[in-house]
């Protein structure tokens, strides 16, 4: 088993290496979908994995039954975003290798795939926060790779604010190991500090805990350290946004998750509860109030992330079996439905030539190849049955309810309705109406004139892709609130590793 | 293990006091080269630091916290330096300022928040110290009396990234805020696992070079690199 430990990072280098060559255009092409593919096969084989936990190089590589559903994740979000978001096949009179910026590309995604992966897999807290670290490094470049000085400005936002709150984080983890260190046994490791073997200095925890959560949730977008968020999201390329936005933020979230449960072993809920709580709540404001007056439908999107990281956030806070098996169920829901509607609003950005909701409209009429998988994504995020998102949300709620946290959970439906109407109201506008309708402004004459020309607007890609895995993506989330086995018992052991404080 | 007294913690004592005193310096200066040179003495001062920690430490620990402190050496004092004064030099050859001129504190208010903010980091600092000096069984902290001024470095970084416009600036705040953390980092618990060290030495590397390039490309874009012109994104 520890061989398949080691798979997914090693297959992610080589196949990062071969996408940078420029031997053969269509292996760059496929890179992405087969790095995705090999971390979803190494995810589900550790899940079927019973057994002694398989462990790789002391504490470097180790992975529960948590770990193994976080890579399994990684993999099936990234291949929804890679698979629908490749290139289209080029005819055979237009072959031609690869360009450096598809090869720097591909490259940059096979590593970004890979540092998560690792980030997943290791029980090191150093090694976790190198592996997070390693995913800005990664994408920086991703989320500048159209040019221009709105990618760029986005850009340096996301690595300046990305790498000072992860610094943040490192310093909490520095804490936590001096605080090992000064009970006896110098140790990064994850198991060995959640133990409750060591004497570990509470006032030392506090302060190391408290500064590891701030950093990590910098990274996973929660409010108030929101901002680089929407800014990134929106200029990356779509099959990029969709990585980041599902899958990132949820490893992000997964170091807040690990972080938690030490300090549920050391010092209680009390302290981490108030800071998710808090976190959770603000987000959902922010995104509640951003998304009503939203807009450029990218951004909503983006965040409509901060306001399920929110959700997640909460669910984290409430603590207990069944919130944190929903808050997982909540991360496949989310990974999934997120990175279908972003591939899905890169076509249409493609289409239509500009991503503000007001100049989009009769998509249902015009173009019922982007408006039904838009309209069956959105009504995933929006949580209504039988998507998973829903029934995840409800058992936040009702679990938070239960905890006592009865106000919280009233706040926290409000702040989701208000969601629902922002995101109802934008999807409509863009998608019903007839089919030709002037769109009124200069930069509606400029779509027009593109979409009179019978080609999409330039530099997007393609406003066509492979529809399969769209389908399959949501057709996952659909069911998968039903399937109680294999699901249900591989989620609670995976909540169980956390600690079932 | 560190008298108080001692050549060790007199030198541990010299090696905090010339960081804090290069941040303070760093908040105080302008001229961007001349920056660029205190965060080559703050490198060698850091090493220094890990130096004389890992010699007065158990005879175990001391091969790999000296190279740790050859690494430090190494990537603080000259290949991050190195770095920044090329990107500067090829700025400034292009047309780019060579001084902070969009600051939006004057020296005098910056030097009496750094004041301000070093006394925060005392008063802050004191779980940590406390918590690492406990003798719990026997091993305590290397020099936990330090461990303020690391708190110090972190939250001047912060203020140099909050209140300076030009990104060179912002890069060199970001640069003491992650020195500040190493210093956290060897007063605390001597430094961290070397694996550990070598992936956050790199990091910390292929940030700086991102975000020279980044620099680049705004200026070739934008035409400068103040970054309050860029606005276009919001709400």
């Amino acid at each position: 088993m520890t061989a398949i430990l080691l798979l997914p990072p090693l297959a992610a280098l080589l196949i990062g290496a071969g996408a940078a060559s420029p031997a053969s255009a269509l292996f760059t092409r496929l890179s992405g979908v087969l790095t995705s593919a090999v971390l979803l096969a190494g995810g589900l084989a550790l899940l079927a994995h019973r057994g002694p936990t398989p462990t790789l190089g002391g504490d470097l590589l180790r992975a529960d039954p948590l770990s193994a559903l976080m890579l399994a994740i990684v993999g099936a979000v990234g291949l929804t975003a890679t698979w629908a978001g490749a290139a289209p096949r080029p005819g055979p009179d237009e072959r031609r290798p690869a360009t450096r910026a598809e090869r720097r590309y591909a490259a940059l995604v096979a590593l970004f795939l890979g540092a998560m992966a690792i980030a997943v897999t290791t029980d090191n807290l150093g090694v976790l926060w190198v592996a997070v670290e390693a995913t800005t490094i990664a994408t920086a470049f991703l989320v500048g790779h159209r040019g221009g000085p709105r990618s760029l400005e986005a850009a340096w936002k996301y690595v300046v604010l990305g790498s000072v709150g992860i610094a943040i984080a490192l310093l909490g983890t520095v804490l936590l190991y001096a605080a090992s260190r000064s009970a006896g046994e110098a140790t990064l490791s994850w198991t060995r500090l959640v133990s409750g073997e060591l004497p570990l200095d509470h006032g030392l925890v506090r302060v190391a805990v408290g500064l590891a959560v701030l950093g990590f949730a910098t990274k996973a977008g929660l409010a108030p350290m929101h901002s680089w968020l929407p800014d990134a999201h929106s200029q990356a390329p779509a099959p990029v946004s969709g990585l980041m936005s599902g899958v990132l933020l949820a490893v992000a979230f997964y170091a807040v998750l690990r972080i938690r449960s030490i300090a549920d072993v050391v010092l209680g809920p009390g302290l981490v509860r108030g800071l998710l709580l808090a976190a959770g709540l603000g987000s959902l404001t922010v995104a509640a109030a951003l998304i009503l007056r939203q807009r450029d439908h990218k951004r909503m999107l983006a965040y409509s992330s901060i306001e399920h990281m929110g959700v997640l956030a909460i669910g984290a806070a409430v603590g207990g079996p069944v919130a944190l098996a929903a808050v997982l169920l909540h991360l496949i829901g989310h990974g999934l439905a997120k990175a279908s509607l972003f591939v899905v609003a890169g076509r249409m950005l493609a289409a239509e030539g500009t991503t503000t909701i007001a100049e989009v409209r009769g998509l249902l009429a015009r173009r019922p190849d982007l408006a039904v998988p838009l309209v069956v994504g959105m009504t995933a995020l929006l949580g209504f049955p039988p998507f998973a998102l829903f029934f995840s949300e409800v058992a936040i709620v009702l679990a938070g309810w239960r905890a006592g946290l009865g106000w919280a959970m009233a706040l926290t439906v409000a702040l989701l309705l208000a969601v629902v109407a922002g995101l109802v109201r934008a999807t409509a506008a863009m998608v019903l109406g007839p089919a030709h309708d002037d769109p009124p402004g200069d930069g509606g004459a400029a779509t027009a004139a593109a979409r009179a020309a019978g080609r999409p607007a330039e530099g997007h890609g393609s406003d066509r892709g492979p529809t399969t895995p769209l389908v399959l993506a949501l057709g996952v989330t659909a069911v998968i609130g039903f399937v109680a086995f294999p699901v249900g018992p591989v989620l609670a052991r995976a909540a169980a590793v956390l600690g079932l404080a | 293990m560190s008298t108080p007294g001692s050549a060790a913690t007199q030198l541990i004592a010299l090696a905090a006091g010339a960081l804090l005193v290069t941040s303070v310096l760093l908040v105080w200066r302008r001229d961007l080269s001349a920056q660029v040179r205190l965060l080559t003495l703050q490198g060698v001062s850091l090493a220094v630091l890990a130096a004389t920690i890992g010699l007065s430490g158990p005879g175990s620990a001391r091969a790999e916290l000296l190279l740790v402190a050859l690494l430090v050496l190494l990537l603080r004092a000259w290949l991050l330096p190195w770095v920044l004064g090329r990107r500067l030099r090829a700025g400034v050859a292009a047309g780019d300022a060579a001084r902070e001129d969009g600051a939006r504190l004057n020296p005098t208010a910056s030097l009496v928040l750094v004041a301000l903010l070093t006394t925060v980091a005392y008063l802050v600092s004191r779980p940590i110290s406390e918590g690492v000096a406990a003798d719990g069984v026997g091993i305590s902290g290397p020099a936990a009396f330090a461990v303020p001024v690391g708190v110090a470095m972190v939250l001047i970084g912060f203020l140099l990234l909050v209140g300076r416009s030009r990104a060179m600036s912002q890069l060199i705040g970001f640069l003491v805020l992650d020195n500040g953390i190493a210093t956290v980092a060897f007063l605390t618990a001597a430094g961290v696992p070397f694996a550990v060290e070598l992936g956050v030495s790199s990091d910390v590397l292929l940030v700086v070079l991102i975000l020279a390039v980044l620099s680049r490309r705004i200026h070739a874009q934008v035409g400068s690199t103040a970054l309050d012109s860029m606005t276009e994104l919001k709400g």
